[in-house]
């Protein structure tokens, strides 16, 4: 199977049923994408495939062959971070970490979709602000964090989105 | 030249394994790259009680080996009976393991597992926790090691006499500890030492209890646990996924992967267990407390005895001469609990601080007022003096930034469209603990210095406060420590579990930077054992108080917390940065506590119905809106060298009944049966 990660293309022998959170993590070493409860539920798998957030629990790699996936090892690096990890360094966004990567790449899809204008379930009003906090908080509620870290993560990703 | 004093502790330093977690490079449990893995998935009992009589595998399956009973390594026994793995065909609670499948791919071992038919001879069970349960007992001893009863004075005739009393029973639920990495482990075998990459609280007890099942002395089983994903108590001490890779390993001759499937995590890695907890409170018209009765009814397994300590809190909070309290526990034929974040203070303070919310109502006194008026000037028990005890600074100072001032006592008197708005507070404490540890301090070649101790740090910010301290200690800037943490093979740590870490690791880090700076030597070595064994036994407690605003939705029962602030004081603050973080928290898992958590038993069939994620519901995003946490400058040079209290579990402690009251003063409803959910208010609502 045809796997392109982070810019680079894999050939991979797998069993047809992998999903891609394992193919990532037991197949490329690729153990940013985190498995928190395998069942879409948490996540802490979230990457970006063609741009935008899915867990990857819930996928399955034979189906995403012409896919283009990006993990948190693919947004930036401990020298050169992404605007989000810096935020989410800066406002200590975090405590025991498992968490983090799928915030971070359900951050950088979530603020893709606000820049196409998306609404949420708490949009409202003819020229909403769909950065606001409570947008922020009700646009991350996919992803769990057991530490409790919310209250940094949400200016950490203001902050990366230059407000 | 002017001399510059240590400046490390206390300043907000940030988590040093920062951008390796925010970059996905961290390494937790499973995810070393250890050779030909194979991966253990496990197989749990589908039915709460009864025998194991075979398990059957399809022989053509994809598998290296499925192990049961019937065919496992022999253990040694040890004290805990639920690292008993697969010796024996009894099953005493559903969920418990039964059986190992381990094949070559992830998707063969769980395809396999699924596919195993076991043989089981079911009997009758008994899941239901009730106060008129027949086999409730008193245990000799509550975790760790309190009383289970303590009383003294006539509590019976004082409440009798009192002026005004309560009389009144809240319940807890089932609390599911749920660490967001799920307990994992990879077991190698290597000349017949053991190599387990674990996700654990304590790497040292780790070795030492899986040595033990397997005759083997601790150094010979090697422990790394570098990063952990959370516990909250659920890794505190080795759980079967250890034992079951190392078997697995053992049988086929590989490494072994074994991560529990987050459904496993319900039963098989502890809980808190359910609360009946009876409180009552005779008072004097002024308020002064006459009478003070906490009684807890909890649940164990058939396997272990574990003594929630729920109503112990209640033995050092509030002053009065007639005092009882109490434990009694049913063996039921379901998982057994274990330590969740506070075990004992959290669910308590909830009976505790709700009653005396009611108390206040009673009496037409501010809860506040009433709290002050019954501060007691040495520990009520037992007649020592704190240590510190800013319980009342807390009270005001918190109500002062909270804007508690002018608060109508009245319930359902502020209403703001389709919401109804209340305030409420509750007190909150914490026991001030540390345990012997040890830990070595080297000067290196290049000026710098490695501070090695076998400690872990879960997301508490561990690594970070050490090397404060040790910087602090050595009189060096931190640049210059090597913090060494997370394996067994490095000087023995206690558990990171009762707010306790900062303290226990921080005590031995000193004594070996003392001892290096003084002996002038190169390495210093230094086991805390003496001086934490022969402490002073006076009073040591972290105190706080918990404010919180709510709207509950008049047409739907909907509540949110729009505000939640928590006042403490907790001794010196290591370090503000993530000591902040861990409070709210703590406090954010307290509002789990009171609107969202709770295990769903049904009796029928042993279990929680509701175990996963998306019905188990803990708070998100969304649930959090305006919350802060603050601390008074508190100095106690009498608890450990750094005068730090620990901060790792008072946040969850008061902050569920501090919600709770202000839902009740929102609406005037009393909800004694958490969680707060909205069909318990939907019928009330006017």
């Amino acid at each position: 199977m045809r796997l392109t990660v982070n810019d680079v293309e894999h050939d991979l022998d797998l069993d047809p049923r992998t999903t891609l959170l394992d193919a990532l993590r037991e197949h490329l070493d690729l153990t940013g994408a985190k498995k928190g409860c395998d069942h879409g539920q948490c996540g802490a798998c979230t990457v970006l495939l063609d741009g935008r957030r899915v867990n990857s629990c819930l996928v399955l790699v034979i189906a995403q062959q012409d896919a283009r996936v990006t993990t948190i090892e693919g947004l930036g690096t401990a020298e050169e971070p992404h605007p989000l990890q810096r935020g989410f360094l800066d406002h200590d966004g975090f405590q025991c970490g498992y968490c983090t990567p799928g915030q971070i790449c359900s951050a950088a899809g979530m603020l893709d979709e606000v820049e196409r204008g998306w609404p949420s379930a708490v949009t409202a009003g003819d020229d909403p602000d769909l950065l606001s906090d409570p947008e922020i908080r009700e646009r991350m509620s996919g992803n769990l964090c057991r530490c409790g870290a919310y209250p940094n993560m949400v200016p950490a990703i203001r902050q990366a989105a230059g407000r | 030249m002017t001399a510059t004093l240590p400046t490390a502790v206390g300043a907000p330093l940030a988590r040093l394994e920062g951008p390796e977690k925010v970059t996905g490079t961290a390494k937790y449990a499973a995810e070393y790259r250890t050779g030909e893995v194979a991966y253990g998935w496990v197989v749990q009992s589908p039915v709460p009680r009864g025998r194991l009589n075979a398990v059957l595998a399809d022989p053509a399956a994809d598998t290296l080996a499925v192990l049961w009973h019937g065919n496992a390594p022999r253990l040694k026994s040890g004290d805990d009976p639920e690292l008993d793995v697969l010796q024996s065909d009894r099953i005493s609670y559903r969920g418990q393991a039964v059986a190992l499948v381990v094949a070559g791919t992830l998707e063969a071992a769980r395809r396999a597992a699924q596919e195993l038919r076991l043989d089981i001879t079911t009997e009758e069970h008994d899941a239901l926790l009730r106060t008129d349960h027949p086999g409730l007992y008193t245990p000799e001893r509550v975790n760790p090691a309190f009383p289970a009863e303590t009383s003294s004075g006539d509590v019976d005739t004082a409440l009798a006499a009192a002026a005004v009393a309560v009389d009144v029973t809240y319940r807890t639920p089932a609390l599911h500890n749920n660490p967001m990495e799920p307990h994992a482990t990879i077991a190698r075998w290597q000349d017949g030492d053991l190599e387990l990459h674990d996700s654990n609280q304590h790497p040292s007890g780790v070795a030492a209890t899986v040595g033990a099942l397997f005759g083997l002395p601790p150094e010979r089983v090697h422990v790394i646990t570098e990063h952990v994903g959370g516990g909250f108590g659920s890794k505190g001490t080795a759980r079967p996924n250890a034992v079951l890779a190392a078997l697995g390993a053992k049988v086929v001759g590989r490494p072994v992967k074994v991560v529990l499937p987050r459904q496993a995590m319900f039963s098989m890695v502890g809980h808190r267990t359910p609360t009946i907890q009876r409180i009552r409170l005779g008072a004097e018209p002024d308020g002064t407390l006459t009478a003070i009765d906490h009684q807890a009814t909890e649940q164990t397994s058939r396997l272990f005895e574990f003594a929630e300590q729920t109503t112990v809190v209640t033995r050092h909070m509030y002053a009065a001469p007639n005092r009882r309290t109490g434990h009694r526990l049913a063996r039921l034929d379901m998982p057994t609990p274990r330590w969740m974040r506070a075990p004992g203070e959290a669910p308590g303070m909830v009976g505790l601080e709700c009653a005396l919310d009611e108390l206040a109502e009673r009496l037409g006194i501010d809860p506040i007022e009433l709290r002050v008026r019954n501060e007691p000037a040495v520990e009520p028990e037992t007649g020592v003096p704190f240590t510190s005890r800013h319980y009342v600074e807390c009270l005001r100072a918190g109500a002062e930034r909270f804007g508690w001032a002018g608060r109508d006592p009245r319930p359902r008197q502020r209403r703001d469209g389709d919401w109804w708005i209340g305030t409420g507070m509750a007190g909150a404490t914490y026991p001030t603990m540390a345990q012997p540890s040890t830990a070595r301090v080297r000067a290196l070649a290049d000026g710098a210095f490695e501070v090695a101790i076998g400690a872990t740090d879960l997301g508490t910010g561990a690594r970070t406060i050490l090397t404060q301290i040790a910087a602090d200690a050595l009189a060096v800037p931190v640049e210059r420590i090597r913090i060494r943490i997370g394996d067994s093979t490095l000087p023995k740590a206690s558990v990171a579990g009762g707010s306790s870490g900062s303290a226990s690791w921080g005590w031995a880090v000193t004594g070996a930077c003392r001892e290096l700076r003084a002996s002038g030597r190169d390495e210093a070595t230094f086991d805390s054992s003496e001086l934490v064994q022969h402490q002073e036994k006076d009073g040591r407690h972290a105190f706080g108080a918990h404010f919180a605003e709510v709207r509950v939705d008049a047409v739907t029962g909907e509540v949110r917390v729009s505000r939640l602030f928590g006042m403490f004081a907790a001794g010196r603050i290591l370090n503000p940065r993530t000591a902040r973080s861990q409070l709210l928290g703590g406090m954010i898992m307290g509002m789990g506590m009171a609107l969202h958590e709770e295990g769903v038993l049904d009796p029928a069939m042993g279990e929680w119905v509701n175990h996963d994620l998306a019905e188990y519901h803990i708070p998100v995003h969304a649930d959090v809106e305006d919350i802060d946490a603050a601390w008074l400058d508190e100095h106690d040079d009498r608890i450990n060298p750094m005068g730090s209290k620990g901060i790792g579990e008072i946040g969850i402690v008061g902050s569920p009944a501090a919600i709770v009251n202000a839902v009740w003063h929102a609406t005037g409803i009393r909800v004694r049966d958490l969680p707060v959910r909205l069909d318990k208010l939907l019928s009330l609502l006017p």
